[in-house]
């Protein structure tokens, strides 16, 4: 499944994508960063309501598919420039973080 | 590549949003010079652990990354204020940073641990009061 089809089965919206056909392999949640990056996966869809500039660099060192922000979150405008600098994968989901993840689990199955 | 290629950074002490710049740059070089991406996986995240803990805990500090055609060795060191017991700092969870750093989703106790789950093997040699350097190597498989 790409992030593209990921997007429009779950319902989210793109902030920024500029690789929409990059291939989903699995999915992390969570908000402390060192834990994202001690357990995601590289390809992972990486789901989070924290919304500072240290998510883009983790997203990128860790080379997840996308972040994926629940619950409606404001992405500030740094955010915005720094995933454009590194060509990260933004989406946004209008839902809370659980029903994000299941939604996002019942892709993937 | 017979000569090691040497990349050399200062980690701004007192920046904390552009910390993870030089292992920015690293992962973009050792793309170019197309190692396997699980390397530079765990290259530019045991890098930008580091390069946290050095402004959370030290100032700031010096980085200086080594790529040759086997391995790659990632040099940190700071002048800060050393860290009084490694067995404990190693343990997952264990944490000294300060409530500011949570907020912005860091201090979660897990720095040094990734840092040495993302590599071969890791030295920290730590003088209290003089400063820390961790040397850390990643094969290239």
């Amino acid at each position: 499944m790409t992030v593209n089809e990921l997007a429009l089965a779950c319902g989210f919206e793109a902030v920024y994508l500029p690789d929409g056909e990059r291939e989903v392999g699995g999915a992390y949640a969570g908000d402390l960063l060192s834990w994202v990056m001690g357990r995601a996966s590289a390809d992972d869809v990486f789901i989070t309501i924290m919304t500072n500039i240290n998510v883009v660099a983790v997203a990128s060192l860790a080379d997840v598919a996308c972040v994926v922000f629940a619950e409606d979150v404001t992405v500030p405008q740094d955010v915005l420039d720094a995933a454009g600098r590194k060509e990260i994968n933004l989406l946004k989901s209008h839902v809370p973080m659980f029903e994000t993840c299941v939604a996002v689990g019942r892709c993937l199955k | 590549m017979s000569e090691a290629l040497h990349f050399h950074f200062n980690v701004d002490g007192e920046n904390f949003t552009s910390a993870g710049e030089a292992s920015v740059q690293v992962k973009k070089k050792l793309r170019q010079l197309g190692m396997p991406p699980e390397t530079i996986r765990c290259v530019s995240i045991a890098m930008y652990e580091g390069e946290i803990n050095m402004v959370i805990h030290a100032g700031g500090g010096n980085a200086d990354v080594y790529v040759n055609e086997d391995e790659i060795v990632i040099v940190l060191e700071d002048h800060g204020p050393g860290i009084p017991n490694v067995e404990l700092a190693m343990q997952e969870g264990y944490s000294t940073a300060p409530e500011t750093i949570r907020s912005l989703g860091f201090g979660a106790g897990m720095g040094l641990p990734n840092m040495k789950r993302y590599t071969d093997d890791m030295k920290i040699d730590t003088v209290i009061g003089t400063g820390t350097t961790i040397t850390m190597k990643v094969y290239v498989k």
